[in-house]
C-alpha cells in the first residue's frame, strides 16, 4: 500500500489520493497544442458543447416523453410544448442541436482532409472520428423516430426497407430489424432505447477514444510542420512564452476555444429561436398515418449526399454503391497514398482539385437528394453519384503520383 | 505570417449557406406549389349591387327564406332544433347556427351561398343538379320579388344580429368556420364543441357516441374524416392555411373541402386560433429568445476579452 501523510491541506488530501495536480497537468496546463492553428481547430470545442446541450436537453425531454404509438406524438406536442414549463424551449435545442452538430461534423472532417490530419501517425484520430460520425448519424435516426410523426414513420419504413437488399429480398431480416411487418410498437420502443441508451453510452466511449488518439500524435497544425513538443514546451516552460511553437491546452488555447464558441453559440440560439424550421421538418408536425404516403420523403439535410448516391441507380447497384459511400470515408489514411501530410494546397494540382471537386459535389448531392427525382435533378444526381465514386476509386493514384514536397 | 482567419471563415459561411439556400428555400419551392393570396377579396363572386334592408331582410330569413328550417339564429331566440349528431344525420353536416354568420363571413360569399350553395362553397364537382347530385343546403328561388333584393335584405339582416367585425374572437370565427368538421383536440374541441368534464363515466360515453355518430355523418359526407388541426399551424405554416381557407381547389384540386368564405379580418382570427392550438408558447419564445440573445452576446465578448488578455503573452 502507498504511504499516505496526514493532510496539510483538502488539496494535499486529494492530491495524495487523486493525483489531482498530475492530472491537471496532463489533461490541460502542460497538454501542448501547437500555436500556428486557426479557429478551425476550436471545432472539437464546438462539438463537445454541442454534445452537451443534447444530453442536457435530452434529459429534460425524457422526463416527459411516452415511446408508445398511441401518445408519443402528442407527448412530444402536447406535453412537452404545451404543458411543460420551458418544454418547447428545450425541444427547439435538441432539435437544432441535432441538425448542427452535423454542419459541425462535416466542417470538422472537411478540416481534416484539407490538412491531411490523417497522415503521419493520426491515422486513429480519423478512424474513431468516422466511427463516431456513424454513431452520431445512427442518433440522428433513431431520435428522428421518436415524435412518431409522418416523416419519422416513412423514414423508418424506408431506411428498414434497405436492410432486405434489393434483390436478395431478405425480408426476414427486415421484419427482425422491425420487430413486425410494418413500423409499430416494437419498432418505436427498441428504437427509443438506442435513442436514449446504447448509442449515447458508445459514443461517449468513442468520444474517450478520439481524445485518446490524440494525445500521442499531438494536434495537427496549418502548415503540416513537425513540431518537437518536448524542445518547444520547455522553451515555453523557461518563460519564452513567445519564442515556443506551443502553447498550453488550458488556458492558452482553451480561451480561444471559448471565443470561438461564444460565437457559435450566437449563431446556435439564432436558430433555436428565430430559425428552426430547417431542423424540424413541417411534415413531422402530422401524426404518423401507415395508410397515408407523404407526396415528398426525404431525410434530414446530412443524409442527403449518401441518399442520393442510392436513388439514382436500379436497387442493387445502388445499395452497393451506398454501402461504399457509407465506409469509404473510414478507408482515407490507407486510400490517400502521398508522402506528404501538409494543407490540401501545397499538395500539387491534382489533390487540390480532388479536394475542392468533393466538397462541391457533395453539396450537389445534398441538393439533389432534397429535390425530387424528376428530369434535370435526376441527371444531375446520377452524373454527381458517378463523380463521388470515381473521384474515390481515383484517389490512390492520383496521390500516389503526388510528389514530395 | 498572414491571417487567414478572415478567408478561411469565408469559405466556410459560403459552403454553409449555398447548402442551406439549396436544401431549404430553394427545394422547398421546386417541391411546393406556390399559391398567391387574394387577400380573401373573392374576385370570383358578383359585386353587391342592392343595397338590404335588415327590417324585410328578418321577414325573409324567419318565412319566405326558410333558413330557419335548418338553421338556428340563437341571438334571434331561434335555438337547434335537433341535436347536431341528429342534424348531420338529415344533412351530412349540422348546419351553422346563423348568429354571427354577418361577421365572419364575407358579404359576397352569403349573397352568392344563399343563392348558388355548390358555386359559393366550390364544390360544382361533388355536388351537379343536373346529374340530381342536390347539395344538402336549398337554393333560395326568391319570394316573389327581386332576388337580387330579397337575397341582399336577407344578408343586411344577418350583418345586423351578428356582433361587429372586430369582435369577432378566434374561437368564435374558428368554430363556425372550421369547427363543425375540424376536431382540435389540443384545444378539446371536437365537431359537435367543447367536451364538457362529466361526473359521471355514462355521461361522458353517451356524449362520446353521439361525437362518433356525428363523425360517421361527416365521414360519408367528406369522404373521410377531416383532418384534427392541432398542430397544422406546425405542419402547414400560415401561408398554406390561408390560401386553402381562401381556395381550397388551389392548393387540393377536387378536395370536398368547401370555400368557407371568412373575411380577411375572420381568416386572421382563424389563423390566431391554430396558433394558440400548435404554437402556444410563440410569445414566450420571441420575448425569451431575446433575453438569451443579449446574454450569449455578452458571453462572447467576454470570451473576447479573456482570449485577448491570455494571448498577450504569447506572440
Amino acid at each position: 500500500m502507498a504511504h499516505f501523510t496526514k493532510a496539510t491541506s483538502v488539496k494535499d488530501w486529494l492530491n495524495q489520493r487523486l493525483a489531482i495536480e498530475k492530472v491537471e497537468k496532463v489533461m490541460a496546463s502542460e497538454y501542448w497544442i501547437p500555436k500556428n492553428i486557426n479557429f478551425l481547430w476550436a471545432m472539437g470545442m464546438i462539438l463537445v458543447v454541442t454534445f452537451v446541450l443534447l444530453l442536457v436537453s435530452g434529459i429534460f425531454l425524457l422526463m416527459y416523453y411516452v415511446p408508445t404509438v398511441d401518445e408519443a406524438f402528442d407527448s412530444v406536442n402536447y406535453t412537452i410544448m404545451r404543458e411543460v414549463d420551458f418544454g418547447w424551449l428545450w425541444r427547439h435545442v435538441h432539435g437544432v442541436a441535432a441538425s448542427v452538430v452535423f454542419l459541425i461534423i462535416y466542417i470538422h472532417m472537411f478540416t481534416g482532409i484539407y490538412y491531411g490530419s490523417y497522415k503521419k501517425g493520426r491515422e486513429m484520430i480519423w478512424i474513431s472520428g468516422m466511427l463516431l460520425f456513424v454513431a452520431f448519424s445512427a442518433e440522428a435516426f433513431s431520435g428522428y423516430m421518436l415524435p412518431w410523426g409522418q416523416m419519422s414513420y416513412w423514414a423508418g419504413m424506408v431506411i428498414t426497407n434497405l436492410f432486405s437488399g434489393g434483390s436478395l429480398h431478405a425480408n426476414f431480416l427486415v421484419e427482425w430489424i422491425r420487430g413486425d411487418y410494418v413500423p409499430a410498437q416494437a419498432f418505436l420502443g427498441r428504437f427509443f432505447m438506442l435513442h436514449v441508451l446504447l448509442i449515447p453510452v458508445a459514443i461517449m466511449g468513442l468520444i474517450g477514444l478520439h481524445f485518446a488518439a490524440l494525445r500521442i500524435p499531438h494536434v495537427n497544425n496549418q502548415d503540416g510542420g513537425e513540431i518537437d513538443f518536448d524542445v518547444e514546451s520547455k522553451k515555453y516552460l523557461d518563460g519564452d512564452k513567445a519564442g515556443s511553437k506551443v502553447m498550453r491546452f488550458a488556458n492558452d488555447f482553451m480561451s480561444k476555444d471559448m471565443m470561438v464558441v461564444g460565437i457559435f453559440l450566437i449563431f446556435f440560439f439564432y436558430l433555436v429561436f428565430y430559425n428552426y424550421g430547417f431542423a424540424m421538418d413541417a411534415v413531422n408536425f402530422d401524426p404518423a398515418d401507415g395508410l397515408k404516403t407523404p407526396t415528398h420523403i426525404y431525410p434530414e439535410w446530412y443524409f442527403l449526399w449518401s441518399y442520393e448516391i442510392l436513388r439514382p441507380f436500379n436497387i442493387d447497384l445502388g445499395l452497393v454503391l451506398f454501402g461504399f459511400a457509407q465506409v469509404i470515408f473510414v478507408f482515407l489514411p490507407f486510400i490517400d497514398r502521398s508522402p506528404n501530410s501538409i494543407p490540401a494546397n501545397r499538395r500539387g494540382t491534382a489533390f487540390k482539385v480532388w479536394f475542392w471537386l468533393m466538397l462541391s459535389n457533395m453539396i450537389v448531392l445534398t441538393a439533389m437528394g432534397k429535390l425530387p427525382p424528376e428530369g434535370m435533378f435526376s441527371a444531375i444526381g446520377l452524373v454527381s453519384a458517378i463523380l463521388f465514386i470515381v473521384q474515390w476509386l481515383a484517389l490512390p493514384i492520383i496521390t500516389s503520383m503526388e510528389k514530395k514536397v | 505570417m498572414k491571417n487567414k482567419e478572415p478567408i478561411i471563415l469565408i469559405v466556410v459561411v459560403f459552403f454553409a449557406l449555398l447548402t442551406y439556400y439549396l436544401v431549404e428555400p430553394y427545394a422547398h419551392s421546386v417541391m411546393h406549389k406556390h399559391v398567391e393570396s387574394e387577400g380573401f377579396s373573392y374576385a370570383d363572386l358578383p359585386t353587391i349591387e342592392k343595397k338590404g334592408d335588415a327590417t324585410r331582410g328578418q321577414e325573409l330569413v324567419m318565412g319566405a327564406g326558410a333558413c330557419v328550417g335548418c338553421h338556428s339564429i340563437e341571438v334571434a331566440g331561434m335555438p337547434a332544433a335537433m341535436e347536431p349528431q341528429m342534424a348531420a344525420a338529415s344533412y351530412g353536416v349540422n348546419p351553422p347556427d346563423l348568429s354571427n354568420a354577418g361577421a365572419i363571413f364575407d358579404a359576397k360569399f352569403l349573397v352568392d351561398i344563399i343563392k348558388n350553395p355548390a358555386h359559393a362553397l366550390m364544390v360544382e364537382h361533388k355536388f351537379d343538379a343536373e346529374k340530381g347530385q342536390m347539395h344538402p343546403m336549398v337554393p333560395f328561388y326568391g319570394a316573389g320579388g327581386d332576388i337580387d333584393q330579397e337575397i341582399a335584405d336577407m344578408v343586411a339582416y344577418l350583418q345586423s344580429i351578428a356582433v361587429k367585425p372586430e369582435e369577432v374572437t378566434p374561437t368564435m370565427a374558428f368554430e363556425n368556420a372550421c369547427g363543425r368538421c375540424h376536431a382540435v383536440s389540443y384545444e378539446n374541441w371536437t365537431q359537435i364543441g367543447i367536451k364538457p368534464s362529466f361526473k359521471d363515466k355514462k355521461d361522458s360515453l353517451a356524449f362520446d357516441i353521439k361525437l362518433l355518430e356525428y363523425q360517421d355523418s361527416i365521414k360519408a359526407y367528406m369522404g373521410k374524416l377531416p383532418p384534427d388541426l392541432s398542430m397544422y399551424i406546425r405542419s402547414r405554416g400560415e401561408h398554406y392555411i390561408n390560401t386553402f381557407m381562401e381556395n381550397p381547389q388551389s392548393q387540393l384540386e377536387g378536395t370536398a373541402m368547401p370555400r368557407v368564405g371568412v373575411t380577411a379580418e375572420s381568416a386572421e382570427k382563424v389563423i390566431e386560433y391554430l396558433e394558440d392550438a400548435g404554437d402556444t408558447k410563440r410569445h414566450e419564445r420571441e420575448e425569451i429568445g431575446m433575453n438569451v440573445m443579449i446574454y450569449i452576446v455578452i458571453f462572447a465578448i467576454f470570451a473576447f476579452l479573456w482570449k485577448k488578455q491570455v494571448w498577450r503573452d504569447l506572440h
